[in-house]
């Protein structure tokens, strides 16, 4: 049984502006230990698709349609205390900007202990022990000391990694990383990213990796899926998808990297901008900036699949026509 | 070059988006309403008043302390009593309205153009300018309204002039941060740069592109101010170093009610009073609409 | 720390000179005094004598400087009308006022931020609106008014509470205070919430807007990921966020606070400061409100003083600079 199971996930948000699609027909598992990276730009829905699973859309959003089954059980529209007795023990998330994750003017200790012990009956004494622990296993230095200290004492990445010790706490089944190393600099970026995958298979958590960053992902994750205009495009095992992509937006995806290509090599941007959730087009929601569409693109393209490796679109590009 | 190449912001925008919000909130309307008719009131009360109150020919002594819907020697009634004097308590209150909107409105108006003029000059030609400026609104607002208002009336003396004089100086430095912030905001835009460029004085720059589009704060403060202008001088005024006996507003009804109040007869308190409230609060519930409506990161109280 | 220290006490004391000479101008040049104590059929020479002997007739600046002197010595001038020294008769005083003052802040407080938060928490509803609607309805209320209806109400109407005076002292810790009497409290009762409720209102609109600009931060979103309950969350990591702009606010509003005591003393004839200085501005007695008036400067810019310290000290990110 896997983990987790999306399967049809449909996340809306209702404004006044109209009805924004932000998450529009999602589907996915991610088994046990296994590390998914979620990729996509902004816009695409990927964090959505992440509070989504954990439960915490805020309003004018929510949850409209298909299931979300974690360890095989549905948790969409799950009473608030139950939801929220998974949170932070079986599901925990890791935000993007530390600075902003940790409340300011509460000490680090304060914000591990209740965690401990919203979901656990326990003494100050044993939360705190195990606070210094998992502060331990993060890799920072020194933590009986650094218990007492307040967020803005820390530097970037200590403070990531202090959230993702909070994530850590209960030894969830299932951790949510929304773009967490986005805002650390790319030395910081790699410790973080070697720590984290050690700790997963260390402990056997399943990950979901969001981000916007092909390259964090591919040395992390063993399958990747690529989120377009709130749907995924395309999936597979990270190595299939990085070396041999067939949908046309993963290919651009590739090409606009500077770190695909060999010194000299020009950068591709993919042309145009990604379709406003609130009036997607038609059909194959990358048509307009696809190099290979045509008019049968204009009705909705089937999910096809070769063993893991799977897309939706009309016209996938064989390897064979790839530089 | 030329008038073509920059298109001056229209203030027009906030007049609509005003009277707009004030009707789509009921509250607000309501409120709107209970202003007009209290400026109506004040405006034509003295036609519709039983008596002159000030004319002490038409007061009767005899009738003094009477409760509200007591029989008048004329053959009508008090419909809310009379004072200690023997006034029709109705018509006292009905002038009462009247210098206290007057003073109030007077005292609001001049505060907003002192203000306003000292806020845009501060904020067009920054510098040291608006730090002096600055420093002298922090000092004037860091003290309580009050006692500046009590200082100087007890070094002025008594008499309307003072107070609205009072009035104003308490008042001004609220005008002068709203909109020193709001011009500094506008003046690094384009039009006032290209107005600039046009050759035009800094005088016809400041007043004629800069203020108009610096209205928002100015209307909502100076709503606000108005009331509170409304409930200070009648603070001071029951203190009893505010307006003059001869010249008696809301404040001063309700002083001369005090005494009373503790035999018993509440009506030469109470209802000066609630008529005060509902002048201030109406106007307040205005002002906090329009808050809402034009600027809502405005300062909160 | 020091430096800051220094240079606010420099500031304030140079506020505090050039408020004396404002206030001894301006209050000196009120009226002539002798009017007031000596009888009209006195002959010139006795007024000559008697001016001579109150100091009235040196010129304004060797007044204001043998002022200046005096003060310094703590002698701030003798009261014409009760023939004490002026300092004496306010630091008399001064105890009620204070009791009073204190009493309604914490009033305004216990009632306010509860209000506030529901508001904030509630925002957009029909109690929020309520809430604000009377919130206005309280500043709008005309404080001296308002006094006089409580008083109505409670002592004339239903007798429960006396309508003026200060009721029994006793000591607490030491002090002498009519908060230490059950007579005491009920005499308290009454002016205590008449001053509070201008204040009410501003507690109020504070909590709120630092409710509702605090709700969606991120780590708010961060502490519901971690599993905690909502109480938790509301009274831990909101209400400790909102504090401390609440009380370095509200802290400086004391010296409002206690200067619009004057308008209470008068209508519940509280022996303050208060009404003294309203009787003292009536009778012409300038050296009780020139000692008056230099108390208020003097408590003002310490009130100020001893809340940006408070504050510094309760903000951590203040407290202790960076690591």
């Amino acid at each position: 049984m896997p983990t987790l199971s999306v399967r049809n996930l449909q996340t809306h948000f209702f404004g006044s502006a109209g009805i924004s699609k932000a998450v529009d027909g999602v589907s996915f598992d991610v088994e046990r230990g296994e590390i998914l990276g979620l990729v996509g730009e902004s816009g695409s829905g990927k964090s959505i698709t992440g509070f989504s699973i954990i439960g915490l859309v805020d309003p004018p959003g929510r949850i409209v349609g298909g299931d979300i089954l974690f360890q095989d059980s549905s948790i969409v529209g799950l009473p608030q205390n139950t939801m929220r007795a998974l949170r932070g023990r079986k599901i925990a998330m890791i935000f993007q900007d530390p600075m902003m994750t940790l409340n300011p003017v509460l000490s680090i200790e304060t914000q591990m202990v209740e965690t401990v012990r919203a979901h656990e009956k326990v003494s100050k004494a044993e939360a705190r022990r195990r606070a210094v622990e998992t502060l331990g296993l993060v890799g920072i230095p020194a933590p009986e000391e650094r218990l007492a200290a307040y967020p803005h004492q820390f530097s970037g990445g200590m403070r990531q990694r202090v959230a993702i010790a909070i994530a850590l706490l209960h030894r969830p089944d299932l951790i949510i990383a929304d773009e967490p190393t986005t805002a650390l600099d790319v030395t910081i970026q790699s410790q973080i990213l070697s720590q984290v995958q050690s700790l997963s298979r260390q402990m056997g958590m399943s990950l979901i990796w969001i981000s916007h960053d092909l390259g964090v992902v591919a040395g992390l994750a063993d399958k990747i899926a690529v989120m377009y205009a709130g749907r995924i495009v395309e999936s597979g095992p990270t190595d299939e998808v990085l070396d041999r992509p067939v949908h046309p937006y993963t290919i651009g995806l590739m090409r606009s990297v500077p770190a695909n290509l060999r010194r000299g090599e020009p950068l591709q941007p993919i042309p145009g901008m990604s379709p406003s959730p609130l009036n997607r087009p038609v059909g194959c929601p990358f048509r307009l900036r696809c190099f290979a569409a045509t008019e049968i693109c204009a009705s909705e393209p089937p999910e096809s699949r070769s063993d893991a490796h799977s897309w939706r679109c009309f016209h996938p590009q064989p390897p064979a026509s790839q530089p | 070059m030329g008038a073509s190449r920059f298109k001056l912001p229209s203030p027009d925008g906030f007049l609509g988006r005003s009277a707009r919000g004030i009707l789509s909130s009921r509250k607000a309307t309501i409120a709107a309403l209970v202003c007009v008719l209290l400026l109506l009131a004040a405006t034509f009360g003295p036609l519709l008043a039983q008596q002159n109150p000030y004319d002490l020919s038409a007061i009767n002594l005899f009738d003094a302390r009477l409760p509200p819907m007591s029989p008048n020697s004329n053959g009508g009634i008090y419909l809310l009593g009379t004072d200690a004097q023997g006034r029709d308590m109705l018509s006292a209150m009905i002038y009462g309205l009247r210098t206290s909107l007057m003073v109030g409105l007077f005292a609001g108006l001049v505060a907003l153009a002192l203000g306003t003029a000292l806020g845009l000059v501060a904020g067009y030609y920054g510098g040291w300018i608006d730090a002096l400026m600055m420093r002298l609104v922090d000092l004037m607002l860091g003290f309580p309204a009050i006692l500046v208002a009590l200082m100087l009336l007890a070094l002025l003396g008594q008499g309307v002039s003072k107070v609205i004089l009072a009035l104003v100086l308490v008042q001004w430095a609220q005008f002068a941060r709203a909109v020193r912030g709001s011009a500094l905001a506008e003046r690094n835009k384009e039009y006032i740069e290209a107005a600039g460029s046009l050759g035009l004085s800094d005088v016809r720059i400041i007043f004629g592109h800069l203020l108009p589009n610096c209205l928002p704060p100015i209307i909502v403060i100076g709503t606000l101010q108005v009331a509170s202008a409304i409930a200070a001088e009648a603070t001071l005024s029951f203190l009893g170093i505010g307006l003059p006996v001869t010249e008696p507003s809301l404040g001063l009804l309700i002083a001369n009610g005090y005494q009373s109040l503790l035999s018993g007869e509440y009506w030469m308190s109470v209802y000066p009073g609630l008529l005060l409230l509902i002048t201030v609060f109406s106007i307040n519930l205005v002002g906090d609409r329009l808050r809402e409506v034009l600027n809502p990161r405005l300062a909160e109280r | 720390m020091i430096v800051f220290l220094i240079r606010r006490l420099l500031q304030s004391a140079a506020v505090l000179l050039a408020m004396s000479v404002l206030v001894f101008a301006g209050v000196y040049a009120i009226g002539n005094p002798i009017d007031l104590l000596i009888s009209p059929e006195a002959t010139q020479a006795e007024r000559a004598q008697a001016m001579h002997m109150l100091g009235l007739d040196l010129p304004l600046p060797l007044q204001y400087w043998q002022f200046l002197v005096n003060a310094f010595h703590g002698n701030l001038g003798t009261s014409f009308v009760f023939n004490q020294p002026a300092i004496s008769l306010i630091l008399e005083r001064l105890p009620a006022t204070l009791e009073l003052s204190l009493l309604a802040l914490i009033v305004s407080l216990v009632v306010g931020i509860p209000l506030g938060l529901i508001a904030g928490l509630k925002s957009g509803t029909a109690v929020d609106e309520t809430i604000m609607t009377g919130s206005i309805l309280g500043f709008s209320l005309p404080n001296f008014w308002q006094g006089m209806m409580l008083i109505m109400l409670f002592s004339v109407w239903l007798g429960w509470l006396p309508s003026a005076g200060r009721g029994e002292t006793g000591q607490i810790l030491g002090i002498t205070t009519s908060l230490a009497t059950l007579d005491g409290l009920r005499h308290l009762i009454l002016p205590a919430t008449n001053l509070a409720l201008f204040q009410i209102s501003l507690v109020i609109r504070l909590t709120r807007s630092g409710v509702r600009e605090t709700l969606p931060l991120d780590f708010i979103k961060f502490a519901r990921a971690k599993g905690l309950t909502e109480r938790r969350i509301v009274f831990v990591h909101v209400l400790k966020n909102i504090l401390i702009p609440i009380i370095t606010v509200v802290g400086v509003e004391f010296g409002s606070i206690m200067a619009f005591a004057v308008v209470t003393e008068t209508i519940f004839s509280w022996p303050g400061i208060g009404k003294l200085l309203i009787d003292s501005i009536m009778n012409l007695d300038r050296p009780v409100v020139v000692a008056y008036l230099l108390l208020i400067v003097t408590m003002f810019i310490l009130i100020n003083l001893a809340v940006d310290i408070l504050y510094s000290l309760l903000d951590p990110r203040i407290r202790l600079g960076d690591a």
